[in-house]
């Protein structure tokens, strides 16, 4: 199949100052990307790249097909979307939309048409007269989202667009964000830093550090099999427990020690044979249980120092081996801080990471 | 008696500083006030009423032949003209002259700011460093200068001399306007297709009213109270209203006619003060109205 967005070996530097080094990426038609990352990891940078909106180094940039390195942004058949909405202050919303269409010459019926559809889809026929100081911030985002739409192009870039609201109106914006991508099929690729939007929207996701992918994955992969260290500590909240420890080998199958604890990793799915050294253990919270024990897991007993109740569930954190560790329960669980507890965790869904950070 | 339950809002207290603070302003104003005041009345009176020496009294009639004299009849040297002249050399002036600037100015600190070519850093604090130069410096070269563009001694001479030198407090007033708007602003519009003068005339432009009022406000009183590079560049038939009024106020044939004198003084000085006051608004709105984000 041919790929809607593609990067050859794409790199961006301002002089000495490597931004994006080397980078390959393939985004398949009708394929929702995300890139994901910290701020100041290259992940802006990379979308205004494919946008044609930052000078790169060297490399390629297809758009549909066709080699769009050198073209400008309005030849792309890209439309975007931007965190500060971006709107032009001076004109309506209907202004707003059809500007990039005016620009174009087209025709007056066309545009009206291409407004009307676009205005519908996003429920914003009531507001096509005002000006975007007289819309709220969830309206002007979603007259920025149309500005993108009207174009009626192939890829939709997406620079953290729900960054700037607050939590209710981000959350409904992203399941209207979601519905259009199901209902549109476009391609679209999109930029964040909050992992839940990243999860709940794509299809993969590129994880970035200091402008290298980390790992390019589905969701669940890139949540239940991170590859490296940083991946794992950088996806899940609460963050991922991990314990410094050891591998050795006891009559053939490999055992993991750390601070009196040894765990049996005969269940663990490695990657590849594995040798004695030492390692981080990292296991997700909700994969520790209080009664794991019952379950034949290995536990680890410890004191509870507090307990963050969530609303449908709640986070205890306790401390073993000097450590904080935390683990989910339901949010009608009552245990109060200084209880000893002794939870177990599940070492099949458990993730090892060697000396090198990189997944065993 | 007990200090009252304190509900509903504060009661507002006038204390002796607030006293002291408003008999201040009163005086300063007066004081601002006065010269204007008396500079209005005499020009009012007759020259026989002048000569009583009560400056501060109100005219006894009210005589308006001063202003017309002033208007169009005071002798400067041999020619009695009036300021008339004066007035319109300086509308030639300076409207071409604001006009210039500030459309160059927008442009500069458009292009400063949201298309930075290469070495745009190092050309603003040129221009930056420019500004900062007295500019009586530079009268020498540009006399040269505009001698060998056959620009000397004419309207267009002394417009571009105003342009020369407004170009660096106009560009630095809407760089630093523009420096606050998000560049995603010209990015969006470059999506949408826009180019370099599209994105400027349709959206910055529209965007930056206030600040082309505060800018031409400037420029406006800057040009039209110039009296330096109006007297070394405009030439004889050129001369702006500021150096007219001069020649008129020195022009001593018999008598001295004060009633005349503050007639065309007030005449130079209506424009500026008639431009302050209609635009005072646009001024507090300032810089501030540009918000994007709201």
């Amino acid at each position: 199949m041919q790929s809607a967005v593609s990067i050859k070996d794409l790199k961006i530097a301002y002089g000495d100052h490597t931004v994006i080094e080397k980078m390959s990426i393939d985004v398949a038609e009708r394929e929702f990307l995300v890139l994901l990352g910290p701020s100041g990891c290259g992940k802006s940078t990379l979308l205004n790249a494919i946008a044609g909106l930052q000078d790169i180094t060297s490399g390629e940039t297809w758009i549909s097909g066709r080699n769009v390195t050198w073209e400008e942004p309005k030849d792309r058949g890209i439309g975007m979307v931007f965190q500060s909405y971006a709107l032009y202050p001076r004109m309506t919303v209907k202004k707003n939309l059809s500007f990039g269409l005016r620009v174009a010459g087209l025709p007056k019926a066309e545009i009206e048409a291409r407004v009307a559809r676009t205005a519908s889809l996003l429920h914003l026929e009531q507001l096509l007269d005002r000006r975007p100081a007289e819309l709220s911030g969830g309206q002007r985002q979603r007259v920025a989202i149309g500005r993108a739409l009207v174009r009626e192009v192939d890829v939709f870039l997406f620079d953290e667009p729900l960054s700037n609201l607050d939590a209710k109106l981000r959350n409904e914006l992203r399941v209207e964000i979601k519905k259009l991508h199901q209902s549109l099929g476009n391609t679209m690729i999109y930029v964040t830093h909050d992992q839940v939007e990243a999860l709940t929207l794509a299809d993969r996701i590129a994880i970035m550090k200091d402008g290298v992918i980390q790992q390019l994955a589905s969701p669940s992969e890139i949540y239940h099999r991170p590859t490296n260290l940083f991946v794992a500590g950088f996806i899940g909240a609460p963050a991922m427990n991990f314990i410094e420890g050891e591998i050795s080998f006891k009559d053939g199958t490999p055992v993991f020690d750390s601070n009196g604890l040894s765990i049996d990793l005969s269940a663990y799915p490695f990657i590849a044979p594995t040798k004695a050294g030492p390692v981080t253990l990292g296991v997700r919270p909700e994969h520790i249980a209080p009664d794991g024990r019952a379950k034949g897991w290995p536990t680890m007993s410890g004191t509870v120092s507090v307990v963050e109740p969530m609303g449908s569930d709640a986070v205890v954190w306790f401390d073993w081996a000097e450590q904080s560790f935390s683990y989910r329960v339901m949010g009608d669980v009552h245990i109060e801080p200084g209880a000893t507890i002794a939870p177990g965790f599940d070492i099949a869904k458990a993730s090892l990471f060697g000396a090198d950070g990189a997944r065993l | 008696m007990a200090d009252p339950h304190p509900h509903g809002p504060k009661p507002s207290r006038l204390t002796p500083g607030r006293i002291g603070l408003y008999v201040f302003l009163i005086a300063a104003a007066l004081f601002f006030l006065l010269p204007l005041y008396t500079m209005v009345v005499t020009s009012l009176k007759t020259m026989e009423e002048i000569r009583q020496g009560r400056i501060f009294a109100l005219p006894s009639t009210l005589d308006f032949t001063a202003w017309k004299t002033a208007w169009s009849g005071a002798c400067m040297g041999t020619e009695c003209l009036g300021v008339r002249v004066g007035f319109w050399n300086s509308v030639k002036i300076t409207v071409p002259a604001v006009v210039i600037s500030v459309f160059t100015g927008a442009v500069n600190g458009y292009a400063l700011s949201f298309w930075r070519p290469k070495g745009s850093g190092f050309l603003f604090g040129l221009l930056m460093a420019g500004g900062l130069i007295p500019y009586q410096i530079f009268l020498y070269p540009l006399v040269r200068l505009l001698a060998n563009l056959s620009l000397y001694n004419s309207i267009a001479g002394v417009v571009l001399v105003h342009v020369i030198f407004g170009l660096p407090l106009v560009t630095l007033l809407f760089r630093n306007y523009f420096v606050a708007i998000p560049e995603e602003l010209c990015k969006a519009a470059r999506v949408d297709g826009a180019g370099f003068w599209r994105i400027f005339f349709e959206i910055m432009l529209p965007m930056s009213v206030p600040m082309v009022v505060v800018a031409s406000i400037f420029q406006f009183t800057g040009i039209w109270n110039d009296f330096l590079i109006g007297l070394v560049f405009a030439g004889r038939d050129n001369l702006p209203m500021t150096i007219q009024l001069n020649n008129i106020v020195n022009t001593t044939m018999g008598e001295r006619n004060y009633n005349v004198n503050m007639a065309a003084t007030i005449l130079t000085a209506i424009v500026p003060l008639a431009i302050y006051f209609f635009s005072g608004r646009w001024f507090v709105r300032g810089v501030a109205a540009g918000a994007v984000k709201g």
